[in-house]
């Protein structure tokens, strides 16, 4: 982005009505989306011995981040903010991340190969 | 970048120029003022990722712990009322915004209306969460010394789940382990309708001073931040509803 552009970027920017309507029947789609997913026996991926992943939970957490990325960008004007709000949000979603990814490594390997 | 106009437009700070009454005096512009406490407003938002985000793992780890005490114990969860109370919650983040709309855009009757719809949205999500977790009372499926592992250790006992899911019997330490599912449960959905009532409560309060006309003068901050809040409990439950209900159904 210029530098043009961003002493214009703070500017209170009104979003429109319009995009709310469409955002709002996005979530009611994707909704509608993930509770049919949930009905349907999607199957499993045996990437290696004892390492199965089901794509049952893999198609609800993606539906669920989708939509949740829908209110964050449009509801909660992220698409519209200042560089230090969007900043902010990314930073929030890279620790969350880490947080659970250390975790979940941390626990996934203590008893490696011993199942 | 915001620092920097701050910077150049302080020439003269002894002088006490003209601003709104809404703008604090530390703030060298209304503009300044808002980026802050959407900046304030979003900072708080991440500590409660860090929250809820402490309860989501315990959930990942035991759900992988005690497998198949996860996936009955979310049999006895209703679809049906999970996907309302998501409508009604999207519809009740939907007036929320146009409830911010309303506000930068002046229109006082339309701020009323949007913000009262949001409100009976709100209390409807809790009349349908206070009617799942009266289910899970009269089943005994409240963790402690009254639980009844019953519904496990006896699938066919519970016909309502028994004739959608036709869940194998539970070996009663792991019918046991159903508690933990539910000790989530109840804590997870619990916290999230604790924020649904702070909401409920500060959305009552601002109708009270949206109907002497407080924000539609101008000053639209507290109403785009109480915003970001309700949002935010909207995300959470995005994902409580993927995790709790549906993610076990095969």
């Amino acid at each position: 982005m210029s530098e043009q552009n961003q002493q214009h970027e703070h500017e209170h920017h009104i979003v429109s009505p319009g995009i709310y309507v469409v955002i709002l029947l996005a979530l009611l789609v994707g909704t509608a989306a993930t509770v049919a997913a949930s009905y349907i026996d999607l199957g499993e991926w045996h990437i290696a011995p004892g390492l199965t992943l089901f794509w049952n939970p893999v198609v609800a957490l993606a539906i669920a981040t989708t939509k949740a990325m829908l209110v964050v960008l449009f509801f909660m004007h992220a698409k519209y903010s200042t560089r230090l709000t969007k900043l902010t949000v990314a930073s929030g979603v890279f620790l969350f991340l880490v947080l659970i990814g250390m975790t979940m490594a941390d626990y996934f390997s203590r008893a490696w190969g011993r199942w | 970048m915001s620092d920097s106009t701050a910077i150049s437009n302080s020439a003269a700070p002894e002088v006490h120029h003209e601003h709104p009454p809404y703008q604090r005096h530390h703030f060298e512009s209304v503009e300044q003022q808002a980026d802050t406490t959407n900046f304030a407003m979003w900072l708080f938002l991440l500590t409660e990722v860090m929250f809820f985000g402490g309860l989501f793992t315990a959930y990942l780890i035991m759900r992988n712990w005690y497998y198949p005490a996860f996936v009955e114990g979310s049999h006895q969860l209703s679809i049906f009322w999970g996907t309302a109370n998501t409508a009604v919650l999207i519809a009740s983040s939907f007036t929320m915004a146009m409830s911010v709309w309303s506000a930068e855009t002046r229109r006082k009757g339309a701020l009323l209306l949007c913000l009262g719809l949001t409100l009976v949205f709100g209390f409807t999500f809790l009349g349908i969460k206070g009617i799942e977790w009266h289910e899970k009372w009269e089943k005994h499926h409240i963790p402690g010394p009254s639980f009844s592992v019953q519904s496990f250790v006896n699938p066919a006992s519970d016909p309502e789940v028994y004739k959608e899911y036709h869940d194998q019997p539970l070996a009663p330490d792991m019918a046991q382990k159903t508690q933990e599912y539910f000790f989530l449960y109840f804590a997870m959905t619990g916290m999230h309708a604790l924020h649904m009532v702070i909401g409920v409560g500060i959305l009552i309060f601002m109708i009270f001073r949206a109907r002497g006309g407080a924000y539609t003068t101008g000053h639209v901050t507290f109403v785009e931040n109480f915003g970001l809040y309700w949002h935010f409990v909207d995300i959470i439950w995005i994902y409580l509803f993927a995790l709790l209900y549906l993610i076990s159904r095969h």
